[in-house]
């Protein structure tokens, strides 16, 4: 009997003592001002990809907090940035999606992050009906960038199609031009989900263009074990390889990849299998490994003076370890801040400085244009790529550069290499009308909104 | 300690499963009366698409898989499979038929019976363990077999599915209104079906082999036939949840959404709503699918930004954990059970003796 009510009596304890602790917190609670522009953030602080989530986070909240304390907002608006985790789970992301939709604080939501593929796949039909652009940069779905059929789907960047198209580019490159690819063995080792068969379709188009040849080779999800796959490498001794994975498949890849005595500089990683946490843990094997890079990594940008400057050295940042200052998942953080910042600031100068709703973001939305001198004055330069999005072309930009991993930091080896758009566009037509198709949907005609 | 529930005006020439039958009965009307005509009226859209539908249909899970593990006593790992089948068959329906949705959801069910059928099959052999690990054998297969074959998922880029559209004969349910009528009438008729299914001489079959099966065999109960029908209607309910989970409620998915965490959580949900219950099921999917919102609600009002919130976010999963630690020391046979004793304590409360 003793022992129950010592239970009890503790756990009575902790709950009086939290929600005693949480009374006189909320008291203190400071509400904002109505001019400040709602901006929910799902993050996924824990759970399986917390190691890039936490990062990624960290950089968009400190450009965020840039934004606000040093440059005074966006027009005089501030950004009222919220956190809500997630744990990366699509269910978790409606959830939060549903909570946020109608704004805090007298604003409204002018765009939500979705930061996730199977995420943006549940919210697509929810955030038409809702008007809300969902913000998901080099990911999401692909045929979205058709934004006649997928009015509030912004995939920016860099799609699938792109990433394929631009890894094919480069590897031409290196041959001395697209007619000596002729013959040629490319192996896309890719993890075998919705996210690693996305570029099948433009690849298939590709080698059917230049006549390489396309072998897919799957890895089962988490990819710990890839002998079997590689042996098949070594077997087919292909040209190149380009490597689809993610997390800790890309880690094993790499790894197995020099077992079976294949150069890692053949290989080429796509924009989620480009980052410090996937080359470090693989040491030696993946010196010379070279990824796509739509987010380069490093602190050698004009951005990361200002951010060192202002939040880094004043204490301000979000990340825990500044070591991390820099890192790709960092600056993949930074870079999506910085085209929500630059979209509300188009938004800002057309309809007036105050908080955007749905529809208001999504005019900004579709007309985002960053060019080179806009992107010197922000500093982002070299860091981000010249963008320009129009309500056809929900991608924007569709280039990448391409880093190479030293052994201890990332190095950049091209300036932004362009996917071939002419080619993949009726690619994306076709998918996007079938679905408009499936779902009954008339095609918008952006001409005649304006 | 006396069990009060057991000799609280016992009948012995009753039996004990259907001594409340009637005395509960007028409350399950109201609260439905209250689910039909209250809560759209007061709760908002957030309320009833982020929080009511999803419970609800976790609810429904729960029941399928605690008709199989609660009261046929055979264990699953598969549920997330068998609700991919309901899923993917549903869409199928839909797409290629031109099904309405009521109808699809249905013949949904019935394919993920079929499948539930077929996968029953070695329970007729090993038992237990070795009948979980054929389960979760299902799960991987299912699993594996919605990715690699375009067809289930209309040849996608992504390998997801999304409602191509959803009206009951003719009625458009896609608004979140009339998706929570849907779940709600889903649930309701699936309920009443399956209280009144392990009162039937069904269930008490089903009973009678999860407790002994060789007595069972030996009062002529035909164990195969009871196993093998339970995986079978088990099946049919989780197909019906994969269903409403894909269209009704998350709108889009693919089979990352029915994975092996999915059969955790509703293994999870009857394990601590009370196996072999149906309110437990309820309890145990508001218990799992509620108190982590309800927590997260409350860190985010009191602590944002003061707490760290990677750590906020893990002393919510400590506090998660310890709660279910807690309940499930105080009461092994789950939330349901620790509510009816309270319930028999307080009717003699205060005379206890």
């Amino acid at each position: 009997m003793s022992r129950r009510s010592f239970a009890s009596r503790i756990l009575h304890g902790a709950v009086f003592a939290t929600l005693s602790l949480g009374m006189v917190a909320g008291a203190a609670v400071s509400t904002a001002s109505a001019a400040e522009q709602y901006v929910p953030l799902p993050t996924y602080r824990v759970g399986p990809y917390a190691s890039s989530g936490a990062l990624w986070w960290a950089g968009t909240i400190d450009y965020f907090r840039y934004i606000n304390e040093v440059e005074g907002g966006i027009d005089g608006v501030k950004i009222n940035f919220e956190e809500f985790e997630t744990e990366w789970s699509p269910d978790r992301t409606v959830e939060v999606y549903e909570r946020v939709k109608s704004g805090k604080n007298g604003s409204p939501l002018a765009f939500f992050f979705t930061h996730g593929t199977p995420a943006t796949y549940a919210l697509i039909e929810k955030a038409v009906a809702d008007k809300i652009p969902l913000i998901d940069p080099a990911g999401g779905r692909t045929e979205s960038i058709d934004g006649t059929v997928f009015p509030y789907a912004f995939p920016l960047l860099f799609s699938y199609y792109s990433q394929a198209s631009t890894g094919i580019n480069y590897i031409a490159q290196k041959e001395d031009g697209l007619d000596k690819l002729k013959g040629k063995k490319i192996v896309t080792v890719y993890h075998d989900s919705a996210y690693g068969r996305a570029t099948q379709p433009a690849v298939e188009l590709l080698a059917e263009k230049y006549g390489f040849e396309n072998i897919q080779i799957p890895v089962a999800d988490p990819g710990n074990e890839q002998s079997p796959q590689w042996r098949r490498v070594r077997e087919l001794k292909p040209d190149w390889i380009f490597l689809r994975t993610w997390g800790v498949s890309t880690v094993v890849a790499i790894k197995t990849a020099q077992r079976f005595g294949f150069p890692a500089d053949r290989i080429i990683g796509d924009v989620w299998a480009g980052s410090e946490s996937d080359v470090i843990p693989a040491g030696d094997a993946a010196k010379g490994y070279q990824a796509l890079a739509p987010y380069p990594g490093g602190t050698g940008f004009e951005i990361h003076d200002r951010l060192k400057k202002h939040i880094i050295d004043a204490g301000k940042s979000d990340l825990r370890d500044t070591k991390y200052f820099g890192a790709v998942n960092y600056n993949i953080g930074l870079v999506n801040a910085v085209l929500a910042v630059e979209a509300l600031r188009a938004g800002y100068k057309k309809f007036g400085a105050r908080p955007l709703n749905g529809e208001e973001g999504r005019w900004a939305f579709e007309h985002l244009a960053v060019d080179d001198a806009r992107l010197k004055e922000i500093g982002f330069h070299g860091l981000l790529q010249p963008l320009n999005i129009t309500p056809y072309d929900h991608e924007g930009g569709g280039a990448a550069r391409i880093q190479q991993w030293d052994g201890e930091k990332w190095v950049l080896q091209t300036d932004w290499i362009k996917a071939d758009h002419d080619l993949l566009r009726p690619l994306i037509e076709a998918k996007s009308a079938a679905y408009a198709k499936e779902h009954g949907i008339t095609p918008r005609n952006p001409k005649t909104e304006e | 300690m006396t069990d009060t529930t057991l000799t609280l005006d016992r009948n012995t020439s009753q039996p004990i499963l259907i001594r409340e039958r009637k005395s509960g009965q007028h409350w399950l009307w109201l609260l439905l009366a209250g689910a039909y005509l209250a809560l759209p009226a007061i709760g908002n859209e957030y309320w009833l698409n982020a929080i009511v539908v999803p419970f609800l249909i976790l609810s429904l899970a729960g029941i399928g898989l605690n008709i199989l593990t609660g009261y046929a006593g055979q264990t699953s790992l598969g549920s997330g499979g068998f609700m991919a089948v309901g899923a993917f068959a549903t869409y199928a329906f839909l797409l290629h038929l031109q099904l309405t949705f009521p109808v699809a959801l249905f013949l949904g069910g019935v394919i993920a019976a079929l499948v539930g059928f077929l996968f029953g099959l070695p329970s007729a052999k090993i038992k237990g363990f070795y009948l979980m690990v054929t389960s979760l054998a299902a799960q991987f297969f299912l699993e594996w077999l919605f990715l690699k074959v375009p067809w289930f998922y209309n040849y996608s880029s992504s390998a997801t599915i999304s409602a191509p559209r959803l009206d009951a004969f003719g009625i458009n349910l896609s608004n979140s209104l009339g998706k929570y009528y849907l779940v709600l009438t889903v649930v309701a008729v699936l309920t009443w079906v399956a209280v009144n299914l392990v009162r039937s001489q069904t269930g008490r079959n089903w009973m009678a082999v999860r407790d002994m099966d060789t007595a069972a065999a030996v009062a002529g109960i035909r164990i195969n036939h009871s196993k093998i029908l339970a995986f079978a209607i088990s099946s049919f309910y989780l197909g019906v949840a994969g269903a409403l989970w894909t269209f009704a409620y998350l709108g889009s998915a693919g089979v990352q959404s029915f994975g092996l965490s999915r059969s955790f959580q509703i293994l999870f949900i009857i394990i601590i709503g009370g196996l072999g219950s149906i309110s437990g099921c309820f309890i145990g999917a508001a218990f799992i699918s509620l108190l982590p919102l309800a927590l997260d609600v409350i860190a985010q009002t009191l602590f944002a930004g003061r707490v760290d919130a990677g750590l906020l976010q893990n002393i919510q999963k400590a506090i998660f954990g310890a709660l279910i630690i807690w309940f499930l020391i105080k009461e092994p046979d789950g939330m349901a059970r620790l509510i009816s004793n309270w319930r028999s304590r307080l009717s003699i409360w205060p005379l206890r003796f």
